[in-house]
């Protein structure tokens, strides 16, 4: 669970790097050149590992909690006040969230790829991802969906990524709270990240 | 000072329990929380109905028998105290003060507010000792502890065996219980020896008892009446992998 999440935890940024691309002034070429490189063998073995992450994270997070439902049979009347962080506490439900999102978000761009989705007319081939994604924002729902469930992955990451180094035991009374500030800081770039490229396609862009 | 209980009352592990109201007068703030369910249980007798069923033993926070839920917190409002070290000076004149047992597959309400935490014990019977040596103590000095780390080893070892960590916690984990009663050995030299065996075992007795799995959401760390970090658990955590990488196989 922690290892296939700390993998996409590095594939988040090296995505989001990529996307950003998208803003540069260069009408988007040097976003091309990225996406030229997923045609890549050494890509593809990646690509394969990161579905095998996601499936891996997912069904031992749905596994997870449904062994822990079972652990309460009978729930408490008065409702816990043992505090807890938010963002622990809703870590299945935001997982649920970026689920969903996750498969709109395959249906998008990867079925397109694939060949499994039909070319949307903005897009020259099935690689031309950026007028898709530029088609796609416009739409304010669509950028709205997209926004909204980028918070719930902040949140999902805010309490994942110093979990993960506790999960394997990798505590130090000197390195522990470094690596709970680096999770919030991540957590923000990440989400902040990929929100502002809907925002910028919404409000600030003409074609 | 008067206040209202909400009780749960549950004849026995096979019948279905439900809340009574109980409102108590004349309560004395001075009173701690278990002579409060004593003065409680005097009227019931008294009255000819059955007194509320609680576990308690030295009523000094150290032998962890009384652990009860109360509003919404293992051992009540308190931090680092146990149910016996409560007192009715924390509570408000009129409130209405709900007491339920530990919540936990693997703690089975036995009566009332008596829950079955032998689940812990078997943990414990897993692999929760030292194998001893037969013969006399041998020199104290010939086995060297440093300061830092026998004073670690004290933090964890002074969990009491409540179950407020399972209480706690949303998953009903184990694991501050556990991790604690890993820990307490694996820091030092003497439970060095067999530490990859007992992390196995432990954890494997804990698993088969129908605990939640760990989350890491740190209520347990919170609700602990002794103050046993979650840094232990991450320590069972690297503990556990390292038993499962380079221990050996077991029979
Ligand atoms: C880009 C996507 C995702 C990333 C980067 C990610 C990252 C993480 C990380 C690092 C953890 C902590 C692991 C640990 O402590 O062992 C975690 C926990 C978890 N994730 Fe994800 N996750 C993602 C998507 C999902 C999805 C799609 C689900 C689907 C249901 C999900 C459900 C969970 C659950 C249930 C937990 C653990 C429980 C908890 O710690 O409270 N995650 N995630
Ligand atoms: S770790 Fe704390 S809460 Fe859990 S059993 Fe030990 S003393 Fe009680
Ligand atoms: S009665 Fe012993 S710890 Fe409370």
């Amino acid at each position: 669970m922690a290892l296939a999440g700390i993998f996409l935890m590095l594939f988040l940024i090296s995505h989001l790097l990529t996307n950003l691309l998208m803003l540069a002034a260069d009408g988007g070429k040097a976003f091309d050149r990225a996406v030229e490189l997923l045609g890549h063998p050494a890509v593809k073995i990646v690509e394969y590992t990161l579905f095998a992450a996601f499936l891996i994270h997912i069904l031992l997070g749905v596994i997870l909690q449904l062994i822990n439902y079972r652990a309460r049979p009978v729930k408490y009347k008065k409702a816990p006040r043992t505090e807890i962080s938010t963002f622990s506490r809703y870590m299945f439900h935001t997982g649920i969230i970026i689920f969903v999102f996750l498969v709109i978000h395959l249906i998008n761009f990867f079925f397109v790829r694939m060949g499994w989705a039909p070319l949307p007319e903005t897009a020259a081939h099935s690689h031309d991802f950026r007028p898709m994604a530029v088609a796609l924002f416009q739409n304010p729902w669509y950028s709205g969906f997209y926004v909204i469930s980028m918070l719930f992955l902040g949140f999902h990451l805010k309490h994942g990524f110093q979990s993960a180094f506790q999960s394997l035991g990798l505590n130090h009374t000197k390195y522990t709270p470094a690596i709970k500030i680096i999770g919030t800081l991540y957590a923000i770039f990440i989400s902040v990240g990929f929100a502002i490229i809907p925002v910028y396609f919404l409000f600030f862009f003409s074609s | 000072m008067n206040v209202t209980l909400k009780i749960w009352r549950q004849q026995n592990a096979q019948t279905k329990g439900k809340f009574k109201t109980y409102p108590l007068r004349d309560v004395s703030p001075e009173m701690s929380f278990l002579e409060m369910l004593d003065y409680l249980n005097m009227q019931l007798i008294e009255k000819g109905e059955e007194p509320v069923a609680f576990e308690h033993d030295c009523r000094e926070g150290i032998c962890g028998t009384c652990g009860l839920y109360i509003n919404g917190r293992p051992h009540g409002p308190m931090r680092n105290t146990t149910t016996c070290e409560l007192h009715m000076r924390e509570f408000k004149h009129g409130e209405v003060i709900y007491i339920e047992p530990w919540r936990a597959r693997a703690f089975p309400v036995l009566k009332d507010l008596i829950v079955d935490r032998s689940s812990f014990e078997r943990i414990m019977h897993a692999a929760g000792f030292i194998s001893t040596n037969t013969g006399s103590a041998p020199e104290a000095n010939s086995t060297p502890v440093s300061k830092i780390i026998a004073d670690k080893a004290f933090d964890a070892a002074v969990c009491i065996g409540c179950g407020a960590c399972v209480a706690a916690c949303k998953n009903s984990s184990a694991m501050l219980y556990a991790a604690a009663k890993v820990a307490q050995y694996a820091m030092i030299p003497q439970g060095k020896v067999e530490a990859k065996e007992r992390v196995d075992k432990m954890v494997r007795q804990m698993d088969a008892e129908g605990f939640g799995f760990c989350s890491n959401t740190y209520g347990c760390e919170f609700d602990c009446p002794k103050g046993i970090s979650a840094d232990f658990i991450a320590l069972m955590n690297r503990e556990f992998f390292s038993s499962r990488v380079c221990g050996h196989k077991q029979k």
